[in-house]
């Protein structure tokens, strides 16, 4: 009979602690959503303020930065100009290389080449991006600098080689993991038909998994424009509309890096690299968004 | 006709090989030139002593013990708050719209940019709680970045655990509770492991936030509490390569020290592919 009651009691308790649990699990669980709440209340707190002093397009249309003149000026459209053209040549070059990685992985690839080839790009994409900036700094700045007869090997194509390098793992493997789960029967079907493996792929296969491919390309762009020490490192900082692929530029990333330390805590300056953040924030969240609409919308139904 | 097909298949595969060559060629050549060129900076002094005559001789030290600290340190956050975010994910929430909206957020915080993840942990940690430059400062923020890497790379462990073994675990009579203790957690432990590899990695690499919110260009001392301002190996390579007047001369150790982060990161993140890859393995 005490025994009984005993087991039960133990029984009791444990069923409490399991809700206690699940409860607390709970309020952990939406501590992501809360980090990016605070994110953006941050952001906003810090660089709000700064419309009140610059006209929204003031900030966003002019062209002089000037952030610590006797006469400041904060117009970003240089900076916008530069992280435009450096994404738009980094995604031209790491796109079909991506494509390139992702279909010999999943199509040509043998087994065991595949086992190699896939946790390489995985450490690409481990690598820091210092080291990146660095090896464009020591080495293809002077390759640039002597076979294309510049004055600086910092500048919009070294920039964008290296962002490229970075984004491709993140291209290549969400790409793969889209065209590999293409049906077999969709491929046999094609086959069936006479195509050889050339036209299947092209054909069957990359239409077929072209909503993961999107997804894969949005995310890598998305992480390019966010990328920072990679061209504060080698994008040659000069905050002007760039004119030429030799031009120094300076993205809005490396422009916050680079000038934080000298803004004083609650400054115009301080507000407006704020408000860059905001910009920024603003961008990959979109292209985030639309990379998750993407990616639930047409998937392959794992078999 | 049936030639031609043939030749574009063949030009097509050709470039295909071509573009994978190329990326694979590129790691090898950025990794094989930086070892060359560093190996002759790497001794037993250039590990265990302080940096000298301005940075331009001496050791490491102090940015290893860094970047040690940061990692342990955000770890402290993103393993606890990671892991039981994924646990209540998976074997948890029964609502699919409130795990929509969590997972929405994960993969927003994942996109967030390194350097917006800095303005926060300086606006936040470093100014509005007055921590200052600090360990602390620099590991909460750390840790808040690593925690979509934890979250992801447990929930696949996680879903990967057969549910039969939940099923056999909850018949014999044991809590939900008791059946992810003692029996789901243990089985998806390798992969949660690739996680935290992972994660470090990843702490140890990050430098735009560390450079806001924790690392100073050089400390006399090694830090003594979490609110001392500390060195960081990228960090290090980034002011060693960029800034002062001695570029030239510190250029023998920018490159060990390019050295022993890539060092540190390959051999983190190699454990965590090796452990994925023997997970998988065992539960097919």
């Amino acid at each position: 009979m005490n025994d009984e009651k005993i087991k039960i009691r133990l029984k009791r308790r444990s069923i409490i602690f399991d809700i206690l649990i699940e409860k607390f699990f709970f309020i952990i669980g939406l501590s992501s959503l809360l980090v990016l709440l605070t994110i953006m209340i941050f952001l906003i707190k810090e660089g709000l303020p700064l419309f009140k002093e610059i006209s929204i397009s003031d900030f966003i249309f002019g062209q002089e930065w000037y952030p610590t003149s006797g006469n400041p000026r904060f117009g970003i459209l240089p900076l916008i100009i530069s992280s435009l053209y450096i994404t738009i040549i980094a995604s031209l070059i790491a796109i079909p290389l991506s494509l390139s990685v992702a279909i010999y992985i999943s199509e040509l690839a043998g087994s065991t080449l595949r086992e190699i080839v896939k946790p390489v790009v995985e450490i690409i994409a481990s690598i820091p991006s210092v080291i990146v900036g660095f090896f464009g700094m020591v080495v293809v700045a002077p390759f640039l600098m002597t076979h294309f007869n510049i004055d600086s090997g910092l500048n919009l194509l070294n920039a964008s080689l290296m962002l490229a390098f970075m984004a491709i793992p993140t291209i290549a493997s969400i790409s793969e993991d889209a065209i590999s789960s293409v049906p077999m029967s969709l491929k046999e079907a094609s086959y069936a038909l006479g195509a050889n493996r050339w036209q299947t792929i092209i054909h069957v296969t990359i239409p077929a998994s072209l909503s993961g491919i999107w997804t894969a390309i949005i995310l890598g762009v998305s992480r390019v424009i966010g990328e920072t020490m990679i061209v504060l490192m080698v994008a040659g900082g000069a905050a002007v509309i760039p004119t030429s692929i030799f031009s120094p530029v300076r993205p809005l990333t490396s422009n916050i890096a680079a000038e934080m330390a000298e803004a004083s805590v609650g400054g115009t300056h301080y507000r407006a690299l704020f408000a860059i953040g905001i910009i920024l924030f603003v961008i990959t969240f979109l292209f985030n968004i639309i990379a998750d609409y993407l990616s639930n919308k047409y998937k392959f139904k794992a078999s | 006709m049936k030639t031609k097909a043939i030749i574009i298949q063949n030009t097509g595969f050709l470039l295909i090989r071509t573009g994978t060559l190329i990326v694979i060629m590129s790691l090898f050549v950025m990794l094989g030139y930086i070892f060359y060129k560093g190996f002759s900076a790497l001794s037993w002094e250039f590990f265990t002593e302080m940096p000298k005559n301005e940075m331009t001789g001496g050791g490491i030290f102090p940015a290893i013990v860094g970047t040690f600290y940061l990692m342990l340190g955000s770890s402290l956050i993103s393993i606890p708050v990671g892991v039981i975010t994924a646990i209540y994910l998976t074997e948890y929430a029964k609502n699919p719209g409130i795990v929509k909206i969590i997972r929405l957020g994960i993969n927003n915080l994942a996109g967030v940019p390194s350097v917006v993840f800095g303005l926060f942990g300086l606006s936040l940690f470093v100014i509005f709680l007055g921590f200052g430059t600090s360990i602390l400062a620099g590991s909460l923020t750390l840790g808040l970045l690593n925690l979509p890497v934890i979250i992801r790379s447990t929930e696949e462990s996680l879903q990967v655990v057969p549910g039969t073994y939940r099923e056999a675990s909850l018949s014999l009579g044991a809590t939900k509770w008791q059946t992810i203790y003692k029996v789901i957690l243990p089985n998806a432990l390798p992969g949660i492991m690739t996680g935290i590899m992972l994660s470090l990695g990843r702490a140890a690499g990050e430098t735009a936030p560390v450079m806001f919110t924790a690392a100073a260009f050089y400390t006399p001392d090694l830090p003594v509490s979490v609110f001392n301002e500390i060195m960081a190996l990228p960090y290090h390579i980034y002011v060693m390569a960029t800034a002062g007047t001695h570029i030239q001369a510190t250029r023998h150790l920018q490159y060990g020290t390019a050295i022993v982060l890539i060092a540190l990161v390959l051999v983190l993140n190699m454990t965590g592919l090796i452990l994925r890859y023997k997970f998988r393995k065992n539960l097919k």
